[in-house]
């Protein structure tokens, strides 16, 4: 008799009652199981709120402002924040607010966009490096470096020296500034994840290289790749803005959110909320966005 | 290890050939009329001339030669710091450089000193205080910090402290006082990424066992964090100073324009928007050879810092 | 022994941990006295509360946990309500540790010489002149070779033994009137080990230090005590000196555990049915595996190691750390390839064979891995880890492959409502057994175990014994089992190969090797076994041969 039944351990295996009850749990149960807890703190509905109200201003700016942001009314120009303006006016009469909501289109899109280019090539690149090894590796990790010796906001500058002015030469050349960092940690999660036994067990079990890629690895993978995503979507809202800033961006009277700021400067002493109110709301969005990027990476599912 | 020593600094010349091959591709391949392009930066029109003129224009502009040739011969003057000339100031771009130059290495300077004693105090403060409410503050700051777009809190400060309270001025190139505000502007993002690392680290390594070994002799915390946590955390920090020179050299771009200095980041935005190619590529160059030698001197400095990072093959 | 105040009084002890509005009693009402250069060992599984009671002796619990009611007196001084400050002085001058794993428990970037200096300095309240001197002293006297060359050295240029020897140091430069030594087993090489508990309590006897020792390993601690104490699920549930408890326990739980410890427990392995054929199943000959280092270094980690595995056999190899044991495994399971002789499976010559040739073979031989928290995929329910294999080889789709999971449950006795849940919402014990169902799913032939439980409990590791056992009864299963544990080998195995530094030692019969053992490093390790030929002067051990029931040889006789 085994002496393990003494201790109070192993569950008694019952097979006939269960045949009829069991099924396995479907996937959406278990991800809703995740997300639900997430949603009970009011830091994270807050910053999604912010989120989801500027992808709204990017798909539909009809919805939230209800001006004109190209109407220009002189007679109400540079007219500080109040009940008929909520952002104030800039130096045309045009409503801020409105000009902000609008704006939200090109800046977000922009930055949908250069993500979407990180993800495709870093995701591509990283996954190659990490699963091929050996060779291929090296050679890419050093391209990699090569670009990564280029500063993000000069190489874009130089792709915009390049192939012209406008939101979506921004888009791309921020896009591309991106790529080798991602590339660089979907590579090591990709490494780190190859060596882990349960990996190796699916081998041993007859998986293919193709089964273990996807079942496996990116699955596992995902985690880090989705938080550094959604940080790098930040930084894109930032640095296409910057861009804009600068002058490259969309001609006006385009109103990103980069120009709109660069056209308060010359009012900053007089009417510092043209510049700043923009300014502010471009922070509370790329801060939300960092804030549920943390939340996600805090409570690992 | 000098083998070790010239393998290193082999490697990082070949990145530096990458960048610059990099950028001279994309300034002088990707446009689809490059001559348009040089023509226009110099001001000249150039439905205006005729065929022969268009001809002497390209072989001035060394464009009628092949690709490889033209490439090597701009290799070449590189490498001998001669980076052509302005196309939009007629003037050799390595004077244009040799002015503006000390500019920005002294605001870059300043900014990452700053940037390292703002970041790594508030990363220390943050794993010292045991006070949920102002741990959890100072964990959210560096967050914030990098919600920041550089150019709005120049901005911010200069409406702050120049217009409102005129402590400071806003704009100048000379004397201390027109430094500070763009070099804390500057310094921002930068310390937010070194007090957040060096926030995880400390999170990391509380856990450690050789943490309660510390304690069990019979110390302080203080004196625990600091002589044992300390080190340890800070090490991720060294490769990062390397990745964040660029992107101070980035934000310099910003924050010039805004404080209107008379840097290379000025210099490169007139450049760019005058697509006056040359200095475009010139800038690039300077800022990647900047960023491969500060990641050498990391890269070398290491072991100094790691002793189990050695660079003679062990046994595993 | 004396009736002096007894330097430490633990009287009716709670600590409780609070987290999230949930408490969970660590410690319930535990009590007993330890008096001055006894040493006494706290035997406990995991979540018995002997880390909390540890750490509650050392002022070091965490936040969360709270000393709700109970007096804890060291030296006669109440130590229950002790400020930081007051046990900032009590550490290290009154209580030292010894903590568990020497890999981490130094600063990986200060020297040695300064981590003991620190010790040295912080007991006697500043920096005096004779620190370096007395460091140098206190690594002589704890056996470290060399001290000059090696204070000046980074704890990664030690071994695993002389990191153990530092920490120890460590402990011992406050002199201390009391030291608690956390696992110190856990993490070395038996002989390893042996000797430095040797030194550890010679150390201690001559300088009348009391040592406490924590630990899972009943034999460790019946071996080195002067008084266990057991504890279970917080409380204690008996104490007594070693022969006592060993020979007449008096709880149900102190029993259990005794059965179950492969040194003491009776587990034998199961009778080995001669097959009809005798064509062994895995054969290895002359096999060797070098690696070739940076440069032009080579590191031979394998020389000559021929063995062969018969169907329904048990064959374990056993070895310390460097002995090229894993490698073996990896060779046989194809995944590395040898450097030098041949394999052979089932008569057939697989050496060499590409990933894609070697496939087909892989339904007959699987692997069941030493670490069950990573060897199941987080993100996969049980149900698809359980049935990869079996999609991997598209054997089986649909309904047949829920009903062929279910059955793979209830071979290694686990609820088949577990299919729905995630690695992490079980046991390590419940994950071995699913890593089990996994490798069965393809029904192999040849199982082969990397250290198939030494990462669990004594009393899980008990049970996932006995389920391989039957497993092997009812299907007819080979193992090649590799294992550093000694005990665990000889309550299972058939046959047995010693391996040091990648080469053959002994092998043959387990009754012959653990019975009369021909090299000298076999006797070394069988002595440095916890659990024998300490308390007596015999040996103690079972004694079982192919088809021939299990008796015991010798038997503990009291001190």
């Amino acid at each position: 008799m085994p002496f393990s039944t003494v201790l109070d351990h192993a569950a008694p295996a019952s097979s006939v009652a269960f045949e009829h009850v069991w099924r396995p749990r479907s996937r959406w149960q278990r991800v809703w199981l995740a997300v639900a807890p997430l949603l009970r703190k009011p830091g994270f509905v807050l910053a999604l709120a912010i989120v989801v109200f500027a992808l709204l201003a990017a798909l539909a700016p009809g919805w939230l402002a209800h001006a004109d942001p190209y109407a220009t009314a002189p007679l109400a120009k540079l007219a500080s924040p109040g009940a008929a303006h909520w952002f104030g006016t800039d130096e045309l009469g045009r409503d801020l607010y409105t000009r902000v909501v609008y704006g939200a289109r090109l800046s977000v899109t922009a930055a949908l966009l250069a993500v979407g280019i990180a993800l495709v090539g870093g995701l591509g690149l990283g996954i190659v490096a990490g699963f091929a090894g050996g060779r291929l590796d090296t050679v890419l990790m050093r391209v990699i470096d090569v670009m990564l010796a280029l500063p993000g906001l000069l190489l874009a500058l130089a792709i915009v020296t390049a192939i012209g002015f406008g939101t979506v030469p921004v888009a791309i050349a921020v896009g591309v500034g991106i790529v080798p960092g991602f590339a660089r940690t979907t590579r090591a999660e990709v490494l780190r994840i190859k060596t882990l036994p349960y990996v190796e067990a699916a081998r041993l079990g007859g998986a293919s290289w193709t089964r273990t890629l996807v079942r496996h690895v990116l699955p596992n993978a995902w985690g880090p790749v989705a938080v550094l995503a959604t940080l790098d979507f930040g930084a894109a809202i930032l640095a296409t803005a910057g861009l804009s800033f600068l002058g490259f961006g969309a001609a006006p009277p385009a109103a990103e959110w980069g120009t709109l700021i660069a056209n308060g400067r010359v009012f900053l002493m007089t009417a510092p909320w043209v510049s700043l109110l923009p300014g502010l709301f471009l922070v509370a969005v790329v801060f939300s966005v960092n804030h549920i990027a943390r939340t996600l990476e805090e409570n690992p599912r | 290890m000098s083998r070790y020593v010239i393998g290193r600094i082999g490697q990082a010349l070949l990145v530096l050939w990458g960048a610059y091959s990099v950028a001279y591709f994309i300034l002088y391949l990707l446009p689809g009329d490059p001559l348009s392009i040089m023509l226009s930066a110099s001001g000249v029109e150039i439905d205006a001339l005729s065929p022969a003129e268009l001809a002497k224009a390209r072989a001035f502009y060394g464009l009628d030669q092949s690709v490889l040739q033209q490439y090597f011969s701009l290799l070449w003057g590189a490498l001998h710091g001669d980076f052509g000339e302005s196309l939009a100031m007629g003037r050799p771009v390595s004077s244009l450089l040799a002015e503006r130059l000390p500019q920005t290495l002294g605001l870059a300077g300043v900014a990452i000193v700053l940037s390292l004693l703002a970041g790594i105090g508030l990363g220390y403060l943050g794993a010292y205080v045991r006070w949920r409410p102002l741990r959890q503050l100072l964990a959210r700051l560096p967050s914030l910090g990098f919600s920041v777009p550089v150019f709005w809190i120049g901005l911010l400060l200069i409406q702050v402290f120049a217009f409102s309270l005129g402590w400071l001025p806003s704009t100048g190139n000379h004397g201390a006082a027109s430094l500070v505000l763009p070099a804390i502007t500057l310094a921002i993002p930068s310390a937010a990424v070194y007090a957040q690392v060096l926030q995880r680290g400390f999170q990391g390594v509380w856990h450690e066992p050789y943490i309660v070994t510390a304690y069990a002799k019979g110390l302080s915390r203080a004196q625990v964090q600091l002589r044992h946590g300390f080190k340890n955390a800070a090490l991720p920090l060294l490769t990062l100073i390397g990745l964040q020179v660029g992107n101070t050299v980035s934000g310099a771009v910003l924050v010039e324009t805004i404080f209107a200095r008379n840097g290379i980041g000025r210099l490169a935005q007139e450049a760019v928007l005058r697509q006056d190619i040359p200095v475009v590529l010139a800038i690039v160059s300077i800022s990647a050879a900047a960023f491969v030698l500060v990641n050498l001197l990391v890269d070398l400095l290491y072991p100094a810092l790691d002793p189990r990072i050695t660079h003679a093959p062990r046994i595993a | 022994m004396s009736t002096a105040l007894p330097l430490l009084e633990v009287q009716d002890l709670h600590v409780t941990y609070r987290a999230g509005g949930q408490a969970t009693a660590a410690v319930r009402g535990v009590s007993f006295s330890l008096a001055r250069g006894e040493t006494l060992a706290i035997v406990g599984e995991s979540g018995s509360g002997k880390s909390t009671l540890a750490n509650a002796l050392l002022g070091l619990l965490p936040g969360a946990a709270r000393i709700d009611s109970g007096r804890v007196r060291l030296e006669g001084d109440d130590v229950t309500r002790a400020s930081e400050r007051q046990w900032q002085n009590l550490r290290g001058r009154s209580v030292g540790l010894v903590p568990q794993d020497p890999m981490v428990g130094l600063n990986p970037t200060v020297q040695v010489g300064r981590q003991i200096g620190e010790a040295l300095i912080q007991a006697q309240g500043r920096r005096y002149p004779g620190v370096d001197a007395d460091v140098l002293e206190l690594l002589e006297q704890v056996g470290i070779d060399q001290p000059p060359l090696r204070a000046r050295q980074y704890p990664h240029e030690l071994s695993g033994g002389m990191r153990q020897r530092v920490l120890i140091a460590i402990a011992l430069a406050g002199n201390p009137r009391l030291i608690i030594a956390d696992e110190p087993t856990s993490a070395l090489d038996v002989t390893v080990q042996r000797k430095i508990l040797d030194h550890l309590q010679r150390l201690v006897a001559e300088r009348g230090i009391s040592l406490l020792i924590i630990t899972h390993d009943l034999a460790v601690a019946a071996d080195r005590a002067d008084r266990l104490l057991v504890m279970k699920a917080g409380q204690l549930v008996e104490q007594g000196p070693p022969a006592q408890l060993l020979a007449q326990p008096r709880h149900a739980y102190t029993r259990a555990l005794l059965a179950a410890a492969p040194a003491f427990g009776q587990r034998t392995p199961p009778p080995f049915r001669a097959a009809a054929d005798s064509a062994p199943l895995l054969a290895l000959e002359g096999v060797g595996k070098a690696f070739q280092l940076s440069g032009q270094e080579r590191f031979q980690a394998l020389r000559d190691v021929s063995l062969e595995v018969y169907a329904g056999q048990t064959l374990a190899i056993v070895g310390e750390s460097g002995s090229g044991k894993s490698t073996t495994l990896r060779i046989a399971l194809g995944l590395e390839q040898p450097s030098a002789g041949r394999v052979f499976f089932a008569g057939r010559d697989v050496t060499g064979l590409g990933w894609r040739q070697f496939r087909p073979l892989r339904q007959r031989v699987q692997l069941v891995q030493q670490n069950p928290f990573a060897a199941l995929d987080p993100r996969m329910s049980i149900f698809e880890s359980v049935v990869e294999p079996l999609v991997s080889f598209g054997l089986m789709k649909g309904r047949a492959l829920e009903q062929e999971a279910r059955q793979l449950m209830e071979r290694v006795q686990l609820p088949v409502s577990y299919l729905d849940r995630l690695p992490r919402e079980l046991s390590g014990g419940q994950r071995q057994r699913v890593a089990i169902a996994r490798a069965l799913a393809l029904k192999p032939e040849l199982l082969l175990l990397d250290e198939p439980v030494s990462a669990l409990d004594v009393s899980v590791q008990a049970q996932i014994l006995d389920l391989l056992a039957q497993l092997q009864q009812e299907l007819g299963l080979a193992y090649l089992l590799v294992s550093h544990d000694l005990a665990v080998v000889a309550s299972v195995a058939h046959q047995v190969v010693v391996l040091r530094q990648g080469e053959v030692v002994e092998q043959g019969a387990a009754a012959q090797v653990f019975g009369a053992p021909q090299s000298a490093y076999t006797q070394e390790l069988l002595a440095a076994m916890p659990g024998r030929g300490r308390l007596s002067g015999t040996v103690r051990f079972f004694v079982c041969g192919p088809l021939t029931a299990c008796r015991q040889a010798g038997r503990a006789v009291t001190r």
